[in-house]
């Protein structure tokens, strides 16, 4: 059995470390210089969209795939000559892969079984597992007589019962009903923390990832765009695809003319003030051309004009989304640019703008971000 | 209130006529007391002892049994073997050309491969010193060869469909890749490995034409006999053999039904 040894980290210190590597499938480049650090203990999500190498890496971690150059380090060990079944290494698969021809308990087991555990222990680790996912009642079932959600109880149990150093989920909640994916999320990363275990997960729900993960990684095209927190992610994107990623964006597009130490100011076609933002911007390339960002939760809507030259611009409300909890207000500008600002519904009956009424939006100074295009 | 006469019925009733009703008069006449097949004299059960007492019949039905079921374990064998080389090695060198040779016999007439057999067979003697003699060893190769083809195709398109993750998932947990394809990729095939079993065993117990150019002195399996019996002048014999075997396939038929259906109850039952 492998047991869950303490971390001998490295000089950085790092639990897991991922050091360019670069996979290809005959011509397409599936991953392409792919370095990160992963602590222990972390929860870490792998987000992209289709075709952005996501799984591959995940599969290369696994050691299905085996890189074109670079390294993994698990623990100061280098794992990449590794066999699959030789790695200190679990994974949950996107369907699951429950084995249909044994029983949960069976399943659970397989792994054990591997290790030539006594039969005693195994039958023990095989209860501890079953009560961590809360499926005693179903040990002697077949996979297909379970509902989707204890299917992934299960397929959770059976990579944790090894103990492994880390811990692979491939679109844990891909195979699940919208409804059903919300409780899960939490019930599994529960699970993972009370368990301690380090996760790699990828996905292509943004939701998902900052539900349950603590770092996130956004993968375009097998490069690795920005990793950080969920917050760090949302509320400093380090690029446009990384702010367009996650969450919704109104974006300017327009080129700095004032670039001062501690503010800078836009100018854009798109909007008939000029943007100001509070802080320097740093332009050391020659190119002036920005794109100004700003989410529509930091945005307000007014029906009176707002003081100063810099930030606001009006329009008619053009289509609201009410969602119980806020509104997602559509405001369509002069030259028909639509901008998206949300309105949180704590009053029952307020009295808010409707339909084609004139409004005003507006955002604070250090709202906005500037990013290249 | 009478029911109109429907088109689908008349069909399906007209569909089982034409089907069974050959099988039916078989069973009828096979209680013809008779020597003469085509003349009805009345019920009688003679012909079944006689069917017990004649010897060479019932040698030759033991044989055939015998060479199917060893055929189709071989043929199952290297249907696995090739099905794998097929579907999990990826693209190698020869791959196409051992998927068309292996579908050959698929498409062959049976005359010419038992020409071609014999062919080799003699040849191989004349060279080798072996097989000496051509008898149940020598069908047995041949009737393995062209079961290997079907159950190539039943394994190998049940093989393609199976996700790879079942293989995957047991290799994560530690099986090396062989111990992995042993203990989950058979058993998750094994209704395709039966059915591929049975398809070779059908078929070899079925084969006249093949068998007569490869079999020797001494090594008559149970369709040659009959076809030469026949030739003779239909014994009433044989039309008891053939209610037999018609019986015993029913109660196959049967029993397998019966214990899906209760496979399926007892899931049904569990799920609720
Ligand atoms: N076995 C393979 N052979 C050839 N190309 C492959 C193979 N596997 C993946 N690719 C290619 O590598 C790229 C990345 O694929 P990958 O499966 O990692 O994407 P992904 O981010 O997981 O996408 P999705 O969210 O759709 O699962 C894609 O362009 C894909 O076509
Ligand atoms: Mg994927």
């Amino acid at each position: 059995m492998i047991e869950p040894s303490l971390s001998r980290d490295g000089v950085d210190g790092h639990f897991l470390q991922i050091r360019s590597i670069v996979k290809t499938y005959d011509d397409v480049v599936a991953v392409n210089d792919v370095s990160l650090d992963i602590a222990k203990g972390d929860i870490f999500a792998l987000l992209g969209a289709s075709g952005s190498g996501k799984s591959t890496l995940l599969r290369m971690l696994a050691g299905f795939e085996t890189p074109n150059s670079g390294k993994i380090i698990l623990d100061g060990e280098d794992i990449v000559s590794l066999a699959p079944y030789r790695r200190p290494i679990n994974m949950m698969f996107q369907s699951y892969a429950l084995f249909p021809h044994m029983t949960v308990e069976q399943n659970i087991a397989y792994g054990l079984k591997q290790d030539r555990m006594p039969k005693a222990m195994i039958a023990d680790k095989v209860v501890q597992m079953l009560r961590l996912v809360h499926m005693e009642k179903y040990a002697k079932r077949k996979p297909e007589q379970l509902s989707g959600g204890q299917r992934q109880r299960v397929a959770l149990a059976r990579s944790l019962a090894k103990s492994p150093k880390l811990l692979l989920l491939d679109e844990p909640m891909g195979a699940l009903d919208k409804k059903l994916r919300n409780r899960m999320q939490l019930e599994v990363v529960d699970i993972i923390e009370s368990v301690g275990v380090t996760c790699v997960m990828v996905t292509h729900d943004q939701e998902e990832a900052m539900t349950m993960a603590n770092r996130i990684a956004i993968m375009e095209e097998g490069s690795i765009v920005q990793s950080g927190t969920p917050r760090d992610i949302y509320e400093a994107p380090n690029s446009l695809q990384a702010a367009e990623f996650i969450g919704s964006m109104n974006l300017f597009r327009g080129a700095i003319t004032v670039d001062a130490q501690d503010h800078a100011v836009i100018d854009s076609d798109e909007i008939n003030n000029q943007l100001y933002v509070s802080y320097g911007v740093t332009t050391a390339i020659e190119d002036k051309h920005v794109v100004f960002a700003v989410r529509p939760e930091k945005t307000l809507i007014s029906r009176d004009q707002p003081q100063g030259e810099y930030n606001w611009c009006r329009g008619v409300v053009h289509d609201i989304a009410y969602l119980g909890g806020h509104s997602v207000y559509h405001i369509r500008l002069n030259n028909g640019k639509i901008l998206y600002s949300f309105m949180v519904n704590s009053d029952r009956f307020a009295d808010q703008p409707t339909w084609e009424e004139q409004v005003y939006v507006y955002w604070s100074d250090d709202s906005g971000l500037v990013l290249r295009p | 209130m009478k029911q109109p006469i429907r088109f689908s019925s008349v069909m399906f009733w007209f569909g089982m006529a034409f089907l069974y009703l050959p099988m039916l008069s078989l069973v009828i006449y096979s209680f013809n007391s008779s020597r003469l097949v085509t003349v009805w004299a009345g019920w009688s059960t003679k012909w079944y002892g006689e069917l017990f007492r004649d010897e060479g019949l019932m040698a030759a039905v033991w044989r055939s049994l015998e060479v199917a079921f060893w055929s189709a374990n071989t043929a199952v064998c290297l249907g696995v073997l090739a099905s794998v080389a097929l579907t999990r090695f990826g693209r190698f060198r020869g791959r196409s050309m051992l998927h068309s040779l292996v579908a050959a016999p698929l498409v062959m007439p049976d005359v010419i491969i038992g020409l071609s057999l014999l062919l080799m067979f003699v040849s191989m003697t004349d060279v080798l010193g072996w097989p000496q003699e051509r008898g149940l060893f020598t069908i047995w190769i041949a009737h393995a060869t062209f079961g290997t083809a079907y159950a190539t195709v039943v394994i190998s398109s049940r093989l393609k469909e199976l996700d790879r993750s079942f293989v995957e998932a047991a290799m994560d947990l530690g099986a090396a890749p062989v111990k992995a394809f042993v203990q989950i990729t058979l058993p998750i095939i094994m209704p395709a490995l039966v059915s591929a079993w049975l398809l070779a065993f059908t078929l070899s117990l079925d084969d006249v034409v093949i068998a007569s150019f490869v079999s020797g002195p001494g090594a008559t399996t149970l369709p040659i006999e009959v076809f030469s019996s026949v030739r003779l002048g239909v014994s009433p014999k044989i039309n008891a053999l053939a209610t037999l075997i018609i019986l015993i396939v029913s109660l196959v038929t049967l029993v397998a039904w019966w214990l899906s259906r209760r496979k399926l109850k007892r899931d049904k039952l569990v799920r609720s």
